[in-house]
């Protein structure tokens, strides 16, 4: 009753005016009392998400999980055919070291060349080898015996790499002849010598899972804020834009981070990827990364009104064209010159660099400084883009 | 300052969205401690009006000042200083009661011992004592107005603004609700309150009436009624009203008629008498009841935008 008294009270002599209203902007310790006031919230609505719990902790795994499977380049078992023309002891032993390759499934052998098309045209064989007459005979002379492959272009991948296994097993076969070759190449493949795509496959998953839910959440969320209402509430409060921008991005900054602790033992023991740098350096170089994902969700949610247009926008403008141009799916060095240009700004593109440096070639800020700095000043760049959106559109 | 200062000045205060025009020259003082009623359908230009008045949003034309404070250039001495309670309902319903006290008293630098003092003081203002701890989308919706109204008040401002507050809530809550609000402004808090409910206009000490961007009449609400001393209002009941309207409109003496549920309401411009007898006899056969009503702040609302509108035309 006496706090009632109070509180009612007071207005009458408030009404004069400035002078008695506290003045809160100015020290630290204020500022820090009023971030600690939005984050305490932000973390309560969070806890409170009772979906937010499965997204943030058991769907990264699972999309590390099939993307650590699917998004496997390797390719083992080519389906080969073969057409033996020649029918003599040392075309027999040619077809054998196809098929004693891990890399060669022979699915079918055919009497005739023509037989071969149908075979390739149903997808049945992918590679097909044709030993001509007369192959014994010229290697017997001395000089090389030819042989031809086909190979199927449609499925590009497998394809081109079926072809490059051929010409290995082809390569081993001469030089376990008589016929050295003029040059012996003996490659050497350095950081992931097996060339496991998953080695560089899986960390960029989490690149991806990273990417996603920072961006997404906190569009998300600030769109929420739009559409309940609640953001022009707390635009009438003298809570600043910049107050509020960084009392949003923190909570989903931890949110990022609490990703790759959940996503690291599944990287680390069920995919076996080695991380050969320090444990340090990968958290320390994600915080950049980090900067320009959030600054991207706030800056996806100055555009979108409602929440599912904030997941569209992020999905299909956002992150679809940083999975392209980034190198996650696609080689950068094969890309036409101007879409190579366009790399350069996707973040996703430099976090790549950080994260197959850290994993697998062990190396540290000493060598990752320059995409750490890129990274950072994009971060800045997007996040007062973001802000000047983000005032105009409450003007 | 002096006690007599303003709370509100507007002077000639516009907004435009591209060719529309919001608020067209809209000018006004609101005394401190008074009860200000912004009257007006939907459209009318009241929100826009209270949007500028709080620096959410910048006047196109002409100036205004809140509590000395000018609305464009000092929003952010203006936002310290007052309270907002807006349309759309603007706690958050998946925090507690309790926890979103504690975090609107953060936004206006209430901490520790001062957020405690006022957290206690906002529930017992809001009589939901025990509700403490509940999720505010459990609340009823009466329960919710009024904590959103409490928490607008919790850096305890001379001044709050509350644009159509009770919207979708019962009677018995809306009566609470306005209990509130006449406590407040006792206490020498101005309360400067949209509406477009004329019940809740008639609670306020002065009706400010809005139609289409701009200020038809601005006065208390018995001042206003004046406005029909010279003539009277009837009530007219018959079995075909909208029929009748046509018909009593081309009657000498009437100003104008305006349809209220099933009966018919009349301005006459002079004393009733002979107006009463015209329409009796103009309605013949259609049973007509003819009686003398007070005016209502509806009929004044109508007169005024059918007025403005004559001139317009």
């Amino acid at each position: 009753m006496n706090d009632r008294a109070q509180g009612a009270g007071l207005s009458a002599q408030r009404i004069n005016g400035n002078g008695a209203v506290r003045h809160h902007r100015g020290t630290v310790r204020e500022a820090l009392r009023t971030l600690g006031n939005i984050l305490v919230k932000e973390l309560l609505q969070l806890r409170r998400d009772p979906k937010i719990l499965p997204i943030l902790f058991i769907a990264p795994v699972i999309q590390l999980v099939i993307l650590g499977y699917a998004a496997t380049t390797d390719v083992r078992r080519v389906e080969l055919a073969v057409c033996d023309l020649d029918h003599t002891a040392a075309s027999r032993e040619l077809v054998e070291r196809f098929t004693r390759s891990t890399y060669f499934k022979r699915t079918a052998v055919v009497a005739s060349q023509p037989g071969l098309d149908a075979l390739l045209q149903s997808g049945t064989a992918r590679i097909a080898l044709t030993i001509p007459v007369g192959f014994a005979a010229e290697r017997a002379a001395g000089r090389p015996g030819s042989v031809q492959l086909l190979s199927d272009g449609s499925d590009a991948m497998t394809g081109t790499l079926g072809l490059s296994y051929a010409t290995d097993v082809l390569q081993d076969a001469s030089a376990a002849g008589d016929a050295q070759p003029l040059v012996e190449l003996r490659p050497i493949v350095l950081y992931n010598p097996d060339l496991v795509s998953r080695n560089y496959m899986v960390p960029a998953t989490l690149a991806m899972i990273i990417m996603v839910m920072t961006m997404m959440l906190t569009a998300m969320a600030l769109v929420r804020e739009n559409e309940l209402g609640t953001m022009e509430q707390l635009l009438v409060t003298p809570l600043t834009p910049g107050q509020l921008i960084i009392g949003k991005l923190i909570p989903f900054a931890l949110v990022g981070l609490v990703e790759v602790f959940t996503a690291l033992p599944v990287v680390l023991f069920w995919f076996g990827v080695p991380l050969r740098g320090s444990f340090a350096t990968l958290i320390l170089l994600t915080l950049p990364f980090m900067l320009c994902t959030l600054g991207l969700g706030l800056f996806i949610s100055t555009l979108a009104q409602t929440q599912q247009q904030a997941m569209m926008l992020t999905a299909f403008v956002f992150i679809l064209p940083q999975m392209l141009l980034s190198g996650f799916a696609f080689p950068i060095q094969n890309m036409p010159e101007i879409f190579q240009l366009v790399t350069f700004l996707v973040p996703l593109r430099y976090y790549l660099v950080i994260l197959r440096g850290v994993f697998l070639k062990g190396v540290g800020f000493a060598v990752l400084w320059p995409e750490a700095v890129t990274l950072s000043g994009m971060g800045v760049v997007i996040l007062l883009l973001a802000r000047v959106r983000f005032r105009r559109r409450l003007g | 300052m002096t006690s007599a200062q303003p709370a509100v000045v507007a002077r000639d205060l516009s907004r435009t969205f591209g060719a529309f025009v919001a608020v067209d020259r809209v000018s006004f003082d609101v005394a401190p401690g008074e009860i200000f009623g912004f009257l007006g359908s939907n459209g009318a230009g009241k929100t826009t009006t209270i949007r500028m008045l709080c620096g959410l949003l910048a006047p196109s034309g002409g100036s205004a000042t809140v509590l000395g404070f000018d609305v464009g250039r000092e929003a952010a001495e203006i936002k310290r200083r007052i309270g907002y309670m807006s349309q759309r309902f603007s706690l958050y319903s998946d925090l507690t009661v309790e926890e979103n006290l504690r975090f609107w008293g953060g936004a206006y630098g209430l901490f520790g011992r001062e957020i405690a003092a006022r957290t206690e003081w906002a529930i017992a203002t809001a009589g939901i004592e025990g509700q403490r701890h509940t999720l505010v989308r459990e609340l009823p919706g009466g329960f919710r107005q009024r904590l959103a109204l409490v928490a607008a008040l919790l850096h305890q401002p001379p001044i709050v603004f509350l644009d159509e507050p009770t919207g979708g809530v019962d009677p018995e809550a809306r009566r609470r609700f306005w209990d509130l609000i006449d406590t407040l402004s006792g206490t020498g808090t101005t309360v400067f309150v949209t509406t477009h409910s004329m019940d809740e206009a008639e609670r306020c000490h002065r009706v400010a009436l809005m139609h289409a961007g701009r200020l038809l009449a601005l006065d208390s609400v018995p001042a206003l009624k004046s406005v029909f001393a010279a003539g009277a209002i009837v009530e007219v009941t018959c079995h075909h009203p909208v029929a009748a309207m046509a018909a009593i409109e081309r009657l000498p003496g009437v100003e104008d008629v305006a349809l209220f549920g099933d009966r018919l309401h009349v301005v006459l411009a002079h004393a009733p008498a002979e107006g009463v007898a015209a329409i009796v006899q103009e309605l013949r056969g259609e049973a007509p009841v003819v009686t003398k009503v007070p005016p209502s702040l509806e009929d004044v609302f109508i007169h005024m935008i059918a007025r403005a509108e004559g001139r317009a035309a």
